[in-house]
């Protein structure tokens, strides 16, 4: 199975995800997006990595991962206090820090 | 060019005996003038007795440092004591130190003589009188008055004895200072107070002169003592000196009031008379001629610095004389009869050896008869409740015969009568004018004999107007609405008045009769030397009279033998006017100097205001301006952040491409 697949998996990945980062309202989507890039750029690293016979690519996916875990939990508790003091989920309503 | 040989440089030895008392000559007012400051109300009783002591005693050390003087070869005579190091930094020794020679020695004997009998006469002159909140009536206004003139003494003598540039700079505003204090003496009058600035100004324009022309000296030789200066002339660079000697003469024209700056000295007339009469006749102005007589080792070697000063004398003794004509005030008269004096001591120290003997003559015999005009003056004032116009007197010499023949000695004196003062000083001074090569002779002979006449018109005119003809006082009121009662000054004042015209009528023959003078400030000045001019003496002498004659007799005819009108007369001939206006020295000023730079500040301001401070807050108004449309870029909306961040990691991507295929 040639690379190119996975490639084009991982780019049409990645574009769903910033597009959804871009058009969604709802935080929890938007965060869910983010995943989806992350995981997009995993899927090429990997890819990569085994095109090139090397670990490299492998070992930098596995940080990605360890970062994500740990970007979900911050994240999500933000998501959660903000979610308490507004009543609200969308990233619209939380604009208040600005010029 | 042909320049003339340094007369002979004397030795300079050191102090001892009476000479050793030199300091006190200083000290003596320096202490009296400190006292009287500080000392304040509790003073008031006693300050004159203080003041005058003071000076006198400064006087009877003069005497004894003269008499040991006289006793010493010619060329022991030049002196130096030096007191301590006031300046000593890298490179430049300043000395704390007093030349005692024949030329400083006769300052000083005219500075504390002249000066001690002002004070006394100032004694009475300065007696509160009237209401004690009043202007003459304020009981403190007399000691003040004499811590101030104890100032000035100092000043002056610490300027005449310096040996020393720096010195003579500290003694040269030293006396700018006094003279900026008395005459703004009478603080409630606005004119007094405005005579004192341009006083102060006028001097500070000459001051600067001064200035530069001893930081010149300083480049050229690395030394300020007047002994290694002189000893050194030589390798001063010709057109420095040319430099130095017209930057000596603009701050000799300041203090002297000469041409261009002499539109003070006639404003400086608002202090009380004993000031008009020690500092604006017989010292402080003369510190001009002392300036070029005391370098005439710089000018002999520049015949272009001593034609300068004579034509500087030239022209002010002229136009002094021609605006003294014109005023009904009888101070101004006066002031204005010293510019033209103090023009005549110029031209005679412009003439370089032929005459700074004779300028030093005509400058004691005119301290002696000046003083005592100015005395005379405050006299009449005094009896007239001060009021200074001319045309409201008449009269004055029955009600006031000291006053008069006093004052009519110093008239004589003035206008050289013979056998007074000024005829054998200001005589010698024209003959010696006429002497002058090539062009100089005639014109600057003519024009000083035309001035002789001028002279004796003017004073003439004063003399008619104030003590012959109608008392007109009689039926005027002065004022604050009081008859005029006029009296006989008080014995305090009319002593020193006797005195001085007793030295109106003595000086001149003294100090000229057989070189008298001239031999014994030969170590300082240099031999006296002569030359033959186109006319005889005898001619020129007889022509100087026969000019005289006819200013006597035109004031006659136009004043003493007809009735004058108290009203200032209005329409008069456009020479009168100019007259009046000073020759419009004070528009000339004003349209010259005054106007444009007035013009300057406001465009240097319009400058600031709009161009510095224009580009510094348009600075921060741009940043300001521009930062606060740039912030609008921060919405708060996350979602236009991330597609700013998209935008820019799609151009950051496009580039790296772009980089890698080109």
């Amino acid at each position: 199975m040639s690379p190119t697949n996975y490639l084009l998996l991982s780019a049409l990945l990645f574009t769903i995800g910033a597009v959804g980062v871009l058009v969604r309202r709802n935080a929890i989507v938007v965060f869910m997006c983010i995943e989806l890039m992350l995981n997009a750029v995993n899927l090429s690293l990997v890819t990569f990595a085994r095109l090139n016979g090397q670990l490299d690519g492998q070992v930098m996916a596995f940080f990605v991962m360890v970062v994500a875990a740990a970007e979900v939990v911050v994240g999500l508790a933000i998501i959660m206090s903000i979610f308490r003091t507004r009543r609200s989920s969308s990233v619209d309503d939380a604009n208040l820090l600005k010029y | 060019m042909s320049l003339l040989l340094a007369a002979e440089l004397p030795e300079v030895g050191a102090a001892t005996g009476s000479a050793g008392l030199a300091w006190l000559l200083v000290a003596l007012p320096a202490a009296g003038a400190l006292v009287l400051f500080l000392a304040g109300r509790r003073a008031d009783a006693w300050g004159h007795i203080l003041g005058v002591f003071t000076v006198v005693a400064a006087f009877v050390v003069g005497v004894l440092i003269f008499v040991q003087t006289v006793g010493l070869a010619a060329a022991e005579r030049t002196r130096e004591q030096s007191l301590y190091d006031w300046i000593s930094v890298a490179g430049l020794h300043v000395d704390f130190g007093l030349r005692i020679d024949p030329l400083s020695l006769t300052f000083v004997l005219l500075i504390t003589g002249v000066g001690g009998l002002i004070h006394i006469y100032a004694v009475g002159y300065m007696a509160p009188h009237g209401d004690p909140n009043s202007e003459t009536g304020d009981p403190s206004a007399r000691r003040r008055f004499f811590a101030q003139f104890n100032l000035f003494i100092t000043a002056m003598l610490l300027l005449v004895l310096g040996n020393n540039f720096v010195l003579l700079y500290l003694g040269w505003e030293g006396v700018g200072l006094a003279s900026y204090l008395l005459i703004g003496f009478y603080q409630g009058r606005p004119s007094a107070a405005t005579a004192a600035k341009k006083a102060f100004l006028m001097n500070r324009v000459g001051d600067v002169g001064l200035a530069i022309a001893i930081f010149i000296l300083w480049t050229q030789l690395g030394t300020l003592q007047y002994t290694e200066v002189f000893e050194n002339v030589g390798r001063i660079d010709p057109n420095a000196l040319v430099a130095i000697t017209l930057l000596l003469l603009l701050g000799a024209c300041g203090k002297s009031g000469q041409f261009p700056l002499q539109a003070w000295l006639p404003d400086a007339m608002e202090g009380p008379t004993p000031v008009s009469a020690l500092i604006h006749a017989a010292t402080m102005v003369t510190a001009g001629v002392y300036l070029v007589a005391r370098m005439n080792p710089l000018y002999d070697l520049t015949e272009t610095g001593q034609v300068a000063v004579a034509i500087i004398g030239t022209i002010t003794l002229l136009i002094g004389a021609i605006i003294g004509c014109a005023y009904d005030d009888i101070k101004k008269v006066l002031a204005y009869s010293t510019v033209s004096q103090i023009g005549y001591m110029f031209l005679a120290v412009g003439l370089g050896p032929y005459g700074y003997a004779l300028g030093i003559a005509h400058l004691l015999a005119h301290g002696f008869f000046k003083a005592g005009l100015f005395l005379g003056a405050g006299s009449v004032m005094h009896a007239m409740n001060d009021n200074v116009d001319m045309r409201h007197y008449g009269g004055l010499a029955r009600v006031m015969p000291i006053t008069f023949v006093t004052f009519g000695l110093g008239y004589l004196a003035l206008i050289g009568f013979p056998p007074l003062s000024g005829y054998f000083t200001k005589d010698a001074i024209i003959e010696a004018a006429f002497a002058a090569p090539g062009w100089q002779g005639w014109t600057f002979g003519l024009l000083a004999t035309i001035a002789a006449g001028l002279t004796a018109f003017y004073m003439t005119r004063l003399m008619f107007m104030t003590f012959f003809g109608e008392k007109r006082w009689k039926k005027l009121t002065s004022p604050d609405g009081h008859a005029y009662h006029p009296h006989e000054s008080p014995a305090v004042m009319t002593a020193p008045m006797i005195v001085l015209a007793i030295g109106s009528v003595g000086a001149g023959f003294f100090l000229t009769q057989g070189h008298r003078l001239a031999n014994w400030l030969t170590p300082s000045l240099g031999e006296l030397l002569e030359r033959e001019g186109p006319l005889p003496a005898a001619t020129i002498s007889t022509l100087v009279l026969v000019c005289s004659a006819v200013g006597v007799l035109v004031a006659w005819l136009a004043v003493g033998r007809r009735p004058t009108p108290v009203e200032r007369p209005r329409h008069v001939s456009l020479p009168v006017r100019a007259a009046r206006r000073d020759l419009y020295a004070n528009a000339i000023n004003e349209a010259l100097i005054a106007t444009p730079g007035t013009w300057l500040a406001r465009f240097l301001v319009y400058v600031d205001n709009r161009g510095v401070d224009g580009v510094v807050n348009g600075t921060a108004a741009l940043l300001g301006g521009s930062s606060g449309r740039l912030r609008r870029l921060q919405t708060g909306f996350v979602r236009s952040y991330a597609l700013t961040m998209l935008g820019g990691a799609v151009l950051v991507v496009a580039g790296l491409l772009a980089v890698r295929f080109v």
